[in-house]
């Protein structure tokens, strides 16, 4: 691990000032400390911004959600609203890592949580994400566990976070306070795709704080639910996953929410499927049909060609679990 | 490092057990301190060698006061020094012990402020005012002492082999138990599943766990 | 068997440890606190095949507190003696820092000392290393080159095969698997003079010794190796790996006593691994299934300079019966790290392959896969034509199928479902060599009335202090708590390596006959005592519990230790117990038949194991709480090579891609349900006097094929490769 000052601040100014100033914040740590060990990041100064008053979770004027960036994961998956209205975040959350680095690891770390790409974390290994033009050892690599969706030639690995495609499908924004002032993202345009830049991966500017992702109201029932393929049953990252989200009236689907984990450079949204599905009435025959979409555009690697079949398969499991069967 | 929710606010899921709130866990703590304060508290010089103490001077450092296991500790901490080597290459308490130094075995696992973490991956140096408890501050008669219920459950149940995991698996248990964790074997093994136990003695870590857990 | 009345062998017993480790005062390698010890930290070669052309330390050295950078290019010329003593595989070792050559990913080119583990590791990442590589030949699969081939033939088996009724042919493949013990390879070195003090991790303080010895040109009594804990082997720790020559030669050259603990990355090459493992079977049977022919075409992984053998290949000669058997095992030596033993060495491969296989042909002849099995038991090992001590597979066979419900089993695959779970279940036989090594153990009765047994031997997890001390209590006739059993020193007696199941029967062997020696000493003492109550009493006639001697028949007659000692002013009773095997006319294995049943999602892709039995014919019990956790823990591992446990090597560099634990995956607690072990009752006094087989394989061999064998019966899909992914099931 290189060296690195440390601060800690007490209030939202002096972390403010300490990131313009080129700062690296640190909340829950679990990416950073473990990719500052492999000297993957190298800050050559962290500002604890832990003590923050950024850890509440709040109903919005509209019906939100709105969750402290300093929510542990823990506190977020177990707390009463977020766990009653969307239960598909506090699954994802709860599928994520395990109990000690849930108590640990933050809602705004988790989003920007860092890709477990194996040669991203290997300081030895060519990658366009960690070291710019430097290549992609992956895409001709070993790459089961990199993504099928979004990729670019210059990167193809996978963003880590469940909860963020619990977000992403929930159309949730995420909400930042900069130098500048604050501002607001949706989540969609929050993380960015590799494309050509690979290294940058969120729309932050410099010295900005994420201090909560909003989920915004959605009609009412709203059933959701998240489901997570692994080899392991527990304490690994996604194959694939599905975060769905189904507001269901007069046996009529009226707003389907549909997003994917372990395939996508980001997580990816499922337009296509949501639009297929809203309008018609929930059945085994409409779940496998909209289903069937769920992977256009995919473009596999080596080894994961897999994850095509197996993201469809995932998508329409959900949907059923979800949206059930008549 | 407590949450700004209320109570009311943090059900559990399963029961009446609650997440850890900081109350229960200042209730176990000072009893631990009333020995600490009974031995004289630790504070001043830490126990680097000189060489190290003039390493550590030279690269960027923090002076951070926590409490391991209810003695007080004032110490200057290399910022690169996570709470495990701290314990480990300058407490003298080498119960917590090094499986991955990545978060991925739980052979390090801890309590601070009463929440079951990895040790590995947090820094010493953010660890002003923290209360951290390791394996060898679980037991409340000391060394040779009565053991804690879990300690005692895991040598009745045999839930160890080697014993290297065993330590994080005890203190990850006292954390599951703690936030209500324990409501049927499958629940039990979902939320212990951050400890990796190589020697493959989950059925009994289970067994142990819910053993405890009823007899609270 | 000793004519002491049995106690503590057999019960259910805690360990006699188990305070330490649950209250973290159990001192691992790593944990030992040596005074003025400084951190070593490794470099390692970034290249599979090359030269290093030049290394840049002036940034490390220029870090406060780094005391020095070793590699070949200042490090001294080691001794590297041969010695027909140590367990290296044939070839030439790797010779630390004695040249610039680099024969794998992560081969050690460099260490650096500093007073403190943060600058250490810091200053190792900015040793810059130059190289001049090759491009390296890592894939097993795409090498032709072979090393000279072992090979079993009898009987005409292509002839045989050629003209059986029924006839198969398969291809199998392993993984390479790493121990992954939860402790890390970990040394402390400290340097009096001339003597080497190593706090080390290792499965053989002996084997240690020795290693170093030879490597720095020492005589073996200059080095002293202690290792009172092991945090897991599996076999990784059985052979001492240039590491701990590292750290010695750190601690020699910096004048201090060097802490070296390799990363959880530094496992993947640093140590050594199962090797994959290509498996061709060929077999031919009449339609009943009675076998009359199989070949073995066994190709697997080695190193460039080393020849890694094990014995994959003995299953198959005398497991089944049939007359005609040919064997062919190449080692493909790959520009890697040497392969090593690991849990169930060889046995656990072949078993995954003909255990497959047999249960092929079940399906294709339809004949249940036990009776198949049964019709296939040898009277005698057909390979050596010597009759078995003890061979009772079909009780564990009958008593497996009945506790397990076998007879429930509809033989149809894919016949039975559970909502998007499709169930099936399997079965699959074990075996495992009994080992038999010379070793030793010294016995001292005190005065006080307690005893003091040490052996040079180690415990990784089976619970040797415990085991031993039951032994020890029941032969000299004390309590548990007046019997203190140590281990994990070279400067105690001699014994085999901590692995391949043999601790218990041989090291068990010599305490014991090292307690009945002291017990008969105290006896012999007592009878020839005319102050003794036992005066002239026949020997034989007396038995000691408690710590108090007395006649057989009558307990009131008789005295205890202490009085017994005390009145001959004797202060200890002392002896060296051996266990020293003859030529045996048996042949000698441990047996087990695991049953397992599991639930496969065909759409996900997903296979979780719902129960499983293991029964094992491992000889006598000694200690059954324990042997039921190392029997369940067998089982675990076997899920993990089934089921997820699989190291990848990046072949066009060499390097391992999943080197860490979030990567390459072992079971969770998630993973694992509710598991079983029964032990069939039974000594085998051929196979050690204590009557003990060994269990630490047997009961991991045999449950990766029961899964494998599951998964068909659930699916109707074959699955011939391990681990078993989504991908095969999609």
């Amino acid at each position: 691990m290189y060296p690195f000052t440390f601060t800690k601040v007490s209030d939202t100014r002096e972390a403010l000032n300490a990131g313009r100033r080129g700062g690296r914040y640190i909340a829950g740590g679990t990416t950073l400390v473990d990719l500052m060990r492999e000297t993957v990041e190298r800050p050559e100064s962290l500002v604890d911004i832990s003590d923050l008053p950024l850890r509440e979770v709040t109903v919005t004027e509209r019906g939100g959600l709105r969750i402290g960036a300093l929510v542990r994961m823990a506190e977020a998956a177990a707390h009463t609203k977020v766990r009653t209205t969307y239960p598909v975040v506090s699954e994802a959350l709860e599928l994520s890592a395990s109990a000690q680095l849930r108590n640990m690891a933050t809602i705004g770390g988790n989003i920007m949580q860092r890709t477990r790409c194996t040669y991203f974390r290997d300081v030895t290994a060519a990658c366009n994400k960690r070291e710019p033009g430097s290549g992609c050892a992956a895409r001709e690599g070993y790459n089961r566990t990199h993504a099928i969706l979004g990729t670019s030639d210059a990167c193809v690995a996978t963003h880590p976070s469940d909860a963020a495609v619990a977000f992403a499908a929930l159309e949730a924004t995420v909400n930042l306070m900069g130098p500048d002032g604050e501002r607001s993202l949706p989540f969609a345009d929050f993380l960015l795709r590799p494309g050509s830049t690979p290294d940058r991966e969120q729309a932050l500017r410099r010295g900005e704080l994420i201090t909560s992702v909003e989920i915004p109201a959605h009609p009412r029932p709203l059933k959701s639910g998240y489901l997570k393929v692994r080899d392991r049953q527990s304490y690994e990252f996604a194959l694939t996953s599905a975060a769905v989200a189904l507001h269901i009236r007069g046996g009529v689907i009226r707003e389907a929410k549909i997003a994917t984990g372990g395939v996508g450079t980001v997580p990816w949204k499922l337009p296509t499927v949501e639009q297929h599905l809203v309008g018609e009435r929930p059945s085994a025959r409409l779940w496998a049909q909209a289903a069937e979409r769920a992977a256009d555009g995919a473009r596999p690697l080596a080894h994961n060609r897999f994850k095509i079949a197996l993201l469809k398969r995932t998508v329409e499991r959900q949907l059923r679990t979800v949206g059930g069967t008549k | 490092m407590s949450t700004e929710l209320t109570e009311s606010d943090v059900p559990s899921p399963t029961g009446p057990a609650s997440a850890p709130s900081r109350r229960t866990f200042i209730a176990t703590t000072t009893a631990v301190g009333g020995i600490a304060v009974a031995g004289g508290l630790v504070a001043g010089p830490p126990p680097l060698g000189v060489e190290e103490a003039a390493a550590a001077e030279a690269t960027p450092s923090g002076r951070v006061s926590l409490t391991v296991n209810g003695k007080r500790h004032t110490i200057t901490v290399d910022n690169r020094t996570s709470l495990l080597d701290l314990l480990r290459e300058h407490l003298g308490l080498t119960g917590s012990k090094k499986g991955c130094n990545a978060g991925a075995c739980g052979a390090c696992t801890v309590l601070v402020d009463g929440r079951r973490v990895n040790s590995c991956l947090t820094l010493a140096v953010r660890l002003e005012g923290a209360e951290v408890t390791t394996v060898e501050g679980l037991a409340p008669g000391g060394e040779d002492g009565e053991l804690h219920p879990l300690q005692a459950a895991f040598v009745e149940q045999d839930a160890f082999q080697c014993g290297y995991c065993t330590p994080g698996q005890i203190m990850s248990g006292v954390g599951c138990i703690q936030e209500g964790h324990t409501g049927s074997a499958e629940e039990i093994r979902e939320w212990m599943s951050g400890n990796i136990c190589r020697c493959g003695c989950y059925v009994k870590i289970v067994r142990a766990v819910e053993q405890t857990a009823r007899g609270k | 068997m000793s004519p002491q009345p049995q106690a503590a062998v057999g019960a259910p017993l805690s360990r006699v440890d188990g305070r330490l480790k649950v209250t973290g005062r159990a001192t691992y390698a790593a944990d030992h606190d040596i005074k003025g010890a400084v951190h070593a930290v490794v470099v390692d070669s970034t290249i599979a095949r090359g030269r290093v052309t030049g290394i840049d330390t002036r940034a490390a050295l220029a870090l406060p507190g780094v005391l020095k950078v070793i590699s070949h290019l200042n490090a001294p010329r080691l001794a590297y003696r041969d010695d027909p003593n140590l367990n290296n595989p044939p070839g030439r070792r790797l010779r630390v820092f004695q040249d610039d050559k680099v024969l794998f990913h992560g081969q050690p080119v460099a260490v650096v000392v500093a007073t403190a583990l943060e600058t250490a590791q810091h200053a190792a990442s900015l040793v810059k290393i130059g190289y001049d590589a090759q491009s390296p030949s890592t894939d097993m699969s795409g090498s032709d080159r072979t090393n000279e081939p072992a090979t079993y033939a009898r009987g005409d088996a292509d002839g045989a095969i050629g003209s059986a009724a029924v006839r198969l042919e398969m291809a199998y493949r392993t993984a390479r698997n790493h121990h992954n013990a939860m402790e890390p390879q970990a040394t402390v070195a400290r340097w009096d003079g001339d003597r080497l003090t190593l706090w080390d991790k290792t499965q053989w303080v002996l084997g240690t010794q020795n290693e170093l010895a030879s490597v720095f040109g020492l005589p073996p009594e200059s080095v002293r190796v202690i290792s009172p804990f092991v945090g897991g082997g599996f076999g990784t720790g059985v052979r001492t790996w240039p590491n701990v020559t590292v750290a010695a030669l750190a601690a020699r050259e910096v004048g201090r006593p060097v802490k070296l603990v390799l990363t959880r990355k530094q496992l993947y090459f640093a140590v050594g691994y199962r090797p994959v493992y290509e498996y061709g079977v060929r077999l031919g049977s009449d339609r009943r299934g009675r076998l009359t022919a199989m070949t073995h075409d066994v190709r697997a992984e080695t190193s460039t300079y080393e020849d890694f053998t094990e014995a994959i290949l003995v299953a198959g000669r005398m497991l089944y019966s049939m007359p005609h058997v040919s064997q062919t095992y190449r080692r493909v030596p790959l520009d890697v790290n040497t392969p090593t033993w690991m849990r169930g060495p060889g046995y656990a491969n072949a078993s995954f392959a003909i255990e497959s296989a047999l249960d092929e042909l079940a399906h294709e002849i339809g004949v249940d896969p036990i009776e198949l099995r049964r019709r296939n038991e040898p009277d005698d090992d057909e390979s050596s034509g010597l009759p078995f001590s003890t061979r009772r597979l079909r009780d564990c066979y009958t008593t497996g199928a009945r506790e397990f419900g076998w007879h429930r089993r509809n033989p149809k695959p894919r016949s039975t479902r559970d909502g998007d779970w499709l169930i099936g279940t399997g079965m699959a036989t074990g075996v495992y060599d009994v080992l038999r090594s010379p070793a030793q153990a010294r016995v001292r009765l005190d005065a006080d009335g307690t005893a003091l047994i040490e052996s040079g031997t180690s415990d990784m997890g089976p619970g040797t202090y415990t085991s031993m001390t039951q032994v020890a209590a029941d032969a000299l006739g004390l309590t548990m708590r007046n019997v203190t059993f140590r281990l994990g020193d070279s400067r105690m007696p001699p014994t085999p390596p901590h692995g391949g199941s043999q601790t218990m029967g041989t090291v068990g062997s010599a305490v014991q006959d090292g307690c009945d020696t002291v017990r008969r000493q105290a006896i012999r003492l007592a009878v020839e005592d005319r102050e003794s109550p036992l005066y002239g009493v026949d020997p034989d006639g007396i038995v000691v519990r408690a710590g108090r001697l007395h006649v057989k028949d009558n307990p009131v007659r008789g005295e205890t230790y202490q009085r017994l000692l005390a009145r001959n002013e004797r202060t200890h009773l002392e002896t060296l117990g051996s266990f020293q095997p003859g030529e045996s006319r048996f042949s000698m294995y441990a047996y087990s038949a695991t049953f397992a049943e599991v639930a496969v999602d065909a759409s996900l892709g997903l296979v979780r194991v719902r129960r499983m039995l293991g029964v094992c014919d491992a000889g006598r019990i000694i200690s059954p709480k324990l042997a039921d956790s190392q029997a369940l823990g067998g089982m675990v591992g076997g899920i993990g090579t089934a089921l997820l446990e699989h190291t990848v090597t990046d072949h066009r560099d060499g390097r391992i891609v999943n080197a860490n634990l979030a990567d390459y995956l072992v079971p969770v607690n998630a993973d694992i349900p509710d598991l079983r072990a029964i032990f069939i009752d039974g000594e085998d006094l051929e196979a050690a006097p204590i009557g003990v087989k060994g269990l630490g394989e047997v009961v991991h061999i045999g449950v990766a094929p029961a899964i494998a064998n599951a998964v068909f019966h659930a699916t109707g899909r074959r699955v011939r490769e391990l681990p078993i992914t989504a991908e095969a099931l999609l």
